[in-house]
């Protein structure tokens, strides 16, 4: 279907008839793509009653049910669980993204920037690393935190972040490596230290990838969904997946409004940033998934 | 002088490249190598890891659920990763034909990808309902009585291969940046020569994006191996007859509900061959389909 368009006008007739064609279709899918979510919306304002009816328009609209999923239990619990849920993400998330940002930036350098003996195999080992699916490595590391007394805190989330990942030094390796050299032999010229031409000249320059970085962090920790289920224990030190699971299993099934309304809650934060960076988002899309 | 520098330089890498070599060390090696310890040997956490040798490897071969698993994680990736893959081509080169408001349709495709899987699952549990879901009721309109997607074994592996491709965006951007990199005048030279638009799709578009295919369904068969989220959560004890019990689920009950750590670090180790070989196979049989261009 790679249907270019044709100069000749003689064919303009059918190019047309073509992109009609084309649109049809597009907006088809477009619609299958944005309903399901829709539906979630609308769902999640709809009075009790009629949250299993297939009503588009409902009776009345109760924008309440938001309100009722956020304090859902928070007379027994003693606090509102989805609030709490919010700021246990925020933390998270906020230690998990700046450790993968600084973390992985630092590393970066070393192996993009630097010579030392050993760098070109230890590059390759850490790309080799990316073979390694997360199951296998899950028992032990398991063990370690337990031994250290961190089960059930946060620290089993975001202390790894800190240490780097070999996807992402892989991709701020190649982003530095493409930066000139000459900028660093004229900072040492001048006289700067390493890590003064890394922080002050480097990364300036590197605000795109670093950034693409840090989304695609914020993304996984958002979602992460089996962390949590492994470490945290106490429901007050749930995160919004987490929670949102806990909710789910204990009134699922039958307060469809308030789940959808909670689910919706989930999301926007994701969708609010995406809305803000989407050029971004899509770019580092594209670089990441096509390099690989 | 100059070997001042390069020792300068040597010192230098290290203590940049110190928080990975921790970071490497600690949460890599020394839990790879533990795994494949504790595959050996029976270990449940509150008392020490005792060796029993290949036991565990030989159990799984007996153990019906494991077998189950493993055929449902296949029979899931066979149907998952050929259905998303047309699916987001076909979609990209759609949006790569020049049309109008491509940001648009674009951004349409891509906002389900970006759901969190919770909410995914919550939203698709809802909408699966055998009771008046709303899939079955746009089935119903074109006159098709839907089954009960999540409440029978037949079903529940395609509800989620559905589900997955209403989360393909993700991929349609990167194909579709894909194609926006073939170079233009290789289009013009197969117009010079007569292709009409099926001939420059499977002899120009396809060959000129296959590896970035090829890396994606490198991605696909890992990432496959590694479902969990979704289907733990909808599918509360691997569904209907177990036929959504996947892989890492199993592994994940096996460590942490059962605390059989040294049966699950065996079955990691599996996983880990088997994700190894068919990493190797796809790029096998890429080898010679694959066209990287100069």
């Amino acid at each position: 279907m790679a249907i270019l368009p044709q100069k000749a006008p003689s064919l303009k007739r059918q190019n047309l008839i073509q992109m009609t064609m084309i649109h049809a279709v597009l907006i088809f899918f477009s619609l299958i793509f944005v309903f399901p979510l829709l539906w979630m919306l609308i769902t999640s304002i709809k009075p009790a009653s009629e949250a299993m009816k297939t009503n588009f328009i409902p009776t009345e609209v109760r924008p309440g049910n938001y309100l009722e999923a956020i304090w859902y239990g928070s007379e027994s619990l003693g606090y509102a669980p989805f609030i709490q849920y919010a700021l246990n993400t925020a933390v998270v998330v906020t230690l998990i993204v700046a450790g993968t940002v600084i973390s992985n930036a630092i590393v970066a350098y070393s192996f993009g920037r630097l010579n030392w003996p050993g760098r070109n195999v230890a590059f390759a080992l850490t790309l080799a690393t990316m073979m390694v699916p997360f199951p296998v490595l899950m028992v032990p590391i398991f063990g370690l935190f337990r031994d250290l007394g961190w089960v059930g805190t946060f620290k089993p989330l975001w202390v790894p972040a800190w240490f780097g990942s070999a996807f992402n030094i892989y991709l701020l390796t190649q982003f530095f490596k493409s930066l000139p050299f000459e900028l660093s032999e004229a900072a040492k010229i001048d006289g700067c230290s390493e890590w003064k031409i890394f922080a002050d000249i480097i990364v300036p320059l590197s605000k795109p990838a670093l950034a693409v970085v840090g989304l695609f962090s914020f993304m996984g920790a958002m979602n992460d969904f089996l962390g949590p289920l492994i470490y945290l224990q106490d429901q007050k030190s749930y995160t919004l997946s987490l929670g949102l699971q806990a909710f789910q299993s204990q009134h699922g099934g039958t307060q469809w409004h308030l789940l959808m309304a909670a689910s919706a809650i989930v999301i926007a934060p994701i969708i609010i940033l995406f809305f803000f960076t989407q050029r971004l988002f899509i770019q580092g899309i594209a670089v990441t998934g096509i390099k690989g | 002088m100059k070997g001042h520098l390069a020792k300068d330089h040597a010192k230098n890498g290290i203590l940049f490249a110190l928080p990975w070599i921790i970071g490497f060390s600690v949460f890599l090696l020394y839990p790879l190598v533990q795994s494949l310890y504790f595959s050996f040997t029976d270990y449940s956490v509150l008392r020490p890891p005792v060796w029993i040798g290949l036991k565990n490897y030989t159990n799984l071969l007996q153990d019906e659920v494991f077998i189950k698993t493993l055929s449902n994680t296949f029979l899931f990736a066979a149907l998952s990763l050929p259905a998303g893959l047309v699916f987001s081509i076909g979609l990209a080169l759609l949006l790569n034909t020049k049309v109008k408001g491509l940001a648009f349709y674009r951004t349409l495709f891509f906002i389900p990808s970006i759901v969190p899987p919770v909410s995914l699952a919550m939203l698709w549990l809802f909408l699966f309902r055998g009771d008046g879901g709303l899939v079955n009721l746009v089935l119903e309109t074109v006159g098709i009585r839907g089954p009960d997607w999540l409440g029978s074994p037949e079903w529940s592996k395609p509800a989620l291969v559905l589900m997955g491709l209403w989360g393909v965006g993700n991929a349609v951007v990167i194909y579709l940046a894909g194609l926006q990199n073939v170079p233009q005048a290789l289009y013009e030279a197969a117009d010079l020569d007569g292709a009409g638009p099926w001939t420059k799709t499977w002899n120009v578009t396809l060959p000129m994006i296959s590896p970035v295919i090829q890396f994606n369904l490198v991605m696909g068969v890992i990432g496959t191996f590694q479902v969990f989220t979704i289907p733990y959560i909808m599918f509360s004890g691997g569904g209907p007859d177990r036929s959504a019990l996947f892989y890492s689920m199993y592994l994940y009950d096996n460590a942490f509900v059962y605390q059989r750590m040294g049966y699950a670090s065996a079955m990691g180790w599996v996983m880990f061959l088997i994700i190894f070989a068919l990493t190797m196979i796809v790029l096998r049989m890429s080898e010679k389909r694959v066209h990287y261009g100069s």
